[in-house]
Formats: C-alpha cells, sequence, structure tokens
C-alpha cells in the first residue's frame, strides 16, 4: 500500500492560517491502513487544528469528512454539494488523492496535510517499510523476491557495493544491505549461483524517467 | 595493448605496479594538484584522482587529471556513476580519450549521505558493472549504448575496485568475478589493513583462475595515527582495521606513531609483493602524498623500471 505520515501541525496551521472554513478530507484506503489520512486521523487532525486556531484567537470552522477513497472520480463527486461552501479542503489522502480532488474542484483551494512516503508494507505495528518504487518493469524473479531499486540506497543492479558492512548499508546502520538480504535468500533456497548473473543496464522508460506514466485497458473501457 | 597506457603497459610486461592517487583541491587552485604531481611524478606508474570523494565536492577527477597529463603523468580518471547518467558517462569518456587520459576506474561512489551536499539527488543510472561494460562496448564495439557507431573509439584500460573486506564475505569474489566478465583489465582493492583476510579473498580469487584475467593492485595506506585507525575503522565503511593493527600503533611513543604506520605500509607491500596473483601495488597516502615516495623506496619499488 501507499504509505504516508502526517504534516507538522504548525506546517499545516501555515498553509491554512488565511482561512476561517475548511473541509478536512480523510480517505479509507492505504492511508486508513497506515494511520496516516483515515477518519480517526481526520479527527485528530480537526481538534488540534481547532485548539490552535482558539488559541491563537482566530477560530476555525472545519468539516469533517472521509471518503472512501480520494483516487476515484465516483467517491470525490460526493463531497460536491459541500465543496463550494468552504474556502478550502485540507486532504490527508495521498499525493495522488490530492491531485485528483484538486483537478475535480478547480475552484477550490487544496492543501496536503500529509506527506506520501513509498510503497511499502507494514512491518510489524507502528512501523512501515518501503519495499517497491513502481519502476515498471519488475525483475524480481531475477533478485530471490528482493528489490535492489528499491532496498539498494544505490538502485544497485549488481551488488553489495563495498559499503556493506555486517549485513547493514553504509548510508544508515538501522537499514538492512538490500543486496545481503538477496545473497541470503539466494543461499537458502540453494541458487548462489544466480549471485553470478550479470544483470544488464536498465530501461527506465518504464520508470518515472519516461514522464509521468498512463495505463489504459480497452478491455475494461465504458 | 588496448589503450596507450603507460599503466597497462608496465603490467603487460609483468613488472610489479606501482600507482597511487591524489585527492583534488576544494577550490579552483590548479598548483595542489601540481604540487601532488610532483611529489609522485618518477614515483608510480599512475596517478588516480578522485572523484567527489566521500561525496564532498571538488574539482572534478576529469580536470584534475588532465593537470597530471600535461606534466607527462599517466592519469587514472575516477569516474562514480552517482552524478552522472549514461549521456553525461560516455559524453565524459570521449572527452577523456580524446585529451589522452588513459585508464579509467569505473566506481559507483560514496552515497552523497556522507558528503557535503547530503540533500543532493543521486543518479544511478547503471552501476559499476555497467559502466565497465559501457567503457568496453564503446572502445572494443566502437558504439554508444544506444547503438550508434562512434566516430573515433576511446582508448581507455579499465579499471574497477574490489573491496575484500565488505560483506558478504563469500560474494566479494563473486563480484569481481562479474566485474571481470563485464570487461575489467585492472583491479584496485580497498586498502589493505587485515592481511590475513585479504590472503583468503586472493585465495577465492585464485580458486577461480580470476588473477589471471584481470591484474590486482593490492590498496596499501600508511596511518598516521591512531586516531585515523580509529576512524578508519568506525567510520568509513567497509573498511577492515583489526584491533592488532590500533594496538601497535598506539604501542610506540606519540611522535614515533606515524613513522609506525609507514612501516606498517612497508611491510605490507612487501608480503603483497610475496602473494601469488597480485600484480601491483596502488599507494593511498591520504593527504601525505609525499609520504609515497619513500615508501616506494622502501619497499624496493623504486627505481620504477623503464619499459618501451
Amino acid at each position: 500500500m501507499i504509505i504516508g505520515e502526517g504534516k507538522p501541525i504548525k506546517e499545516i496551521l501555515a498553509m491554512i492560517e488565511d482561512h476561517s472554513k475548511i473541509l478536512l478530507a480523510g480517505c479509507r484506503g492505504c492511508v486508513t491502513v497506515c494511520c496516516a489520512g483515515g477518519e480517526k486521523e481526520v479527527g485528530i487532525l480537526s481538534a488540534a487544528v481547532s485548539l490552535a486556531r482558539e488559541n491563537q484567537g482566530k477560530p476555525i470552522d472545519i468539516k469533517e469528512v472521509s471518503l472512501e477513497r480520494q483516487c476515484d472520480p465516483e467517491y470525490l463527486e460526493e463531497i460536491r454539494s459541500m465543496v463550494e461552501d468552504y474556502e478550502a479542503i485540507l486532504s490527508i489522502a495521498c499525493g495522488a488523492g490530492v491531485q485528483f480532488l484538486a483537478e475535480t474542484y478547480r475552484k477550490t483551494l487544496i492543501y496536503p496535510g500529509i506527506n506520501t512516503n513509498f510503497i511499502g508494507v507494514t512491518q510489524e505495528q507502528g512501523v512501515w517499510t518501503e519495499r517497491c518504487q513502481s519502476c515498471g518493469d519488475c525483475k524480481l524473479h531475477l533478485t530471490g523476491g528482493i528489490c535492489p531499486i528499491t532496498r539498494c540506497a544505490k538502485s544497485l543492479l549488481n551488488g553489495p557495493c563495498g559499503g556493506s558492512a555486517t549485513g547493514k548499508c553504509e548510508v544508515n546502520p538501522e537499514t538492512d544491505c538490500g543486496w545481503q538480504m538477496i545473497y541470503d535468500r539466494f543461499k537458502e533456497l540453494g541458487c548462489l549461483d544466480q549471485m553470478e548473473v550479470i544483470i544488464p543496464i536498465n530501461d527506465w522508460t518504464t520508470s518515472r524517467d519516461g514522464g509521468p506514466r498512463k495505463i489504459i485497458r480497452e478491455d475494461l473501457k465504458l | 595493448m588496448t589503450s596507450d597506457s603507460h599503466l597497462e603497459k608496465m603490467l603487460e610486461q609483468g613488472e610489479f605496479a606501482v600507482t597511487s592517487e591524489c585527492g583534488p583541491p576544494r577550490g579552483a587552485d590548479a598548483e595542489v594538484i601540481k604540487k601532488k604531481g610532483e611529489l609522485l611524478k618518477g614515483t608510480v606508474d599512475a596517478i588516480n584522482v578522485t572523484d567527489n570523494q566521500t561525496s564532498v565536492v571538488r574539482m572534478s577527477s576529469f580536470s584534475s587529471c588532465i593537470l597530471l597529463k600535461q606534466m607527462g603523468i599517466d592519469a587514472t580518471l575516477q569516474m562514480v556513476t552517482r552524478d552522472r547518467n549514461r549521456i553525461a558517462i560516455q559524453s565524459d569518456i570521449l572527452g577523456a580519450a580524446a585529451l589522452g587520459i588513459n585508464n579509467i576506474l569505473c566506481l559507483s561512489g560514496d552515497h552523497q549521505k556522507f558528503g557535503d551536499h547530503a540533500t543532493a539527488k543521486n543518479v544511478y543510472d547503471m552501476d559499476s558493472v555497467h559502466l565497465i561494460q559501457t567503457v568496453k562496448h564503446m572502445r572494443d564495439e566502437g558504439k554508444f549504448l544506444g547503438g550508434d557507431e562512434l566516430k573515433g573509439v576511446p582508448k581507455l584500460f579499465i579499471g574497477a575496485a574490489a573491496n575484500p573486506f565488505a560483506d558478504p564475505f563469500e560474494s566479494r569474489v563473486v563480484r569481481l568475478a562479474k566485474k571481470v566478465a563485464a570487461g575489467v583489465q585492472f583491479i584496485q582493492t580497498q586498502c589493505i589493513f587485515n592481511l590475513e583476510r585479504f590472503g583468503q579473498w586472493m585465495q577465492l580469487v585464485r580458486d577461480r583462475g580470476l588473477h589471471e584475467k584481470v591484474y590486482i593492485l593490492g590498496g596499501v595506506t600508511p596511518m598516521k595515527s591512531v586516531g585515523m585507525a580509529n576512524y578508519m575503522k568506525k567510520m568509513v565503511p567497509g573498511m577492515d582495521v583489526p584491533d592488532e593493527l590500533i594496538a601497535r600503533i598506539k604501542g610506540v611513543e606519540k611522535d614515533k606513531r606515524a613513522e609506525e604506520g609507514v612501516k606498517i605500509a612497508i611491510e605490507t607491500i612487501q608480503q603483497l609483493k610475496e602473494m601469488e596473483g597480485v600484480r601491483g601495488v596502488h599507494i593511498m597516502a591520504i593527504e601525505w602524498e609525499e609520504m609515497v615516495p619513500r615508501i616506494a623506496q622502501e619497499a624496493g619499488l623504486l627505481p620504477r623500471p623503464q619499459v618501451a
């Protein structure tokens, strides 16, 4: 899923300081699961902003909503009737949701209430870690199911580099070395000879380097 | 011969090679490089210039190599894939060859996190194995990676690094094998402080016959002080500095510790000369270039043989 985390309250307050009536929109998708932008976080953020504004002597009217998803047009439509009544929308969906709101409601100011960080997993309760950089050309079959583009700080396709020590990355002693993990996995699977294969220079056109990406499924179009 | 490299010639004729390196200045003062060049000229067969090592911005390796070249020194252009994509890399390879640089050392580079511009975006369009392939492809196929023909091929002697001390240990030789398969011709290793582990690595290298496919130059760095030894042990990724070595330097009086470091470096070179498959040494005297002639002299590496 997409992992995000709330922006510092100070930054949010600065964004909306000129507004006195806003819509605070959560999302029931990924950001609910990673506890960054769901219904619960809408309530918490709303209370925090209201309190801060009262303390500043500039109370603010906040309408709380939580959409099923902010990345689908049909759910964005659900708030159309109320959008006009507010000066701005503070969205705590991921960056895709925030932008889709902005595209849908062109006359309303849209502010992001969270930072969108990565595509990852719930490592354990309260801990999320990155797994995928959506390069658009999955190579996991070549690397024992561990992505070197994501898990290696240098995205090396033929690692490990000389900075790998005791299983950790040179960039951060808390971070596992992606290529050590690949090596260990190959070893467990009894296919260490896979380490010998040169993975060729990458074609990044399927990644962000080809510009914003688009997928069209003719079989699904209406 | 694949190039006009003096270093390649020395190695090809079976001489025990000596290389060194210098870090470029943090400014536009050409004199710094010239001074280092003067200190090393005649003592070594080629001089590497580091490419923004530890991600601290310095004068470019490329221009520093040109300064050395103008002094009649065979320069080795270090190139990291951290800061350039394949367009810039190929362009620089052509420029370097056109200006008479004969050697290139293909590296992935230290992560920008370590440097003075930690907020930078890195590139890593390719890794060091790909960089080796790229130079070889341009030189031997006469083509760009994109497939178009080159008008004038870059005749470069292709090098890379190997770190026998990083983990996982068994994978280090595998990575060397990949670099050899990619077309690397010479290897300069990480600084050797743990000769026992280096010996184990060389054994694995010989078991695979890699020592017959690539010239291996052992990396040697004299320790100036206990502080430097501790710093390298703790702060430099992938560096293996045994406690015994630190204890040995600590064991002598403070004003004799640099001398002890030099002695250790000389002993290391003497042991490397005896090791099967080691074809030379790469002396990295970090901001201590003036010590290289003495180390080379006392290790029995001077005068450098004249090869035709």
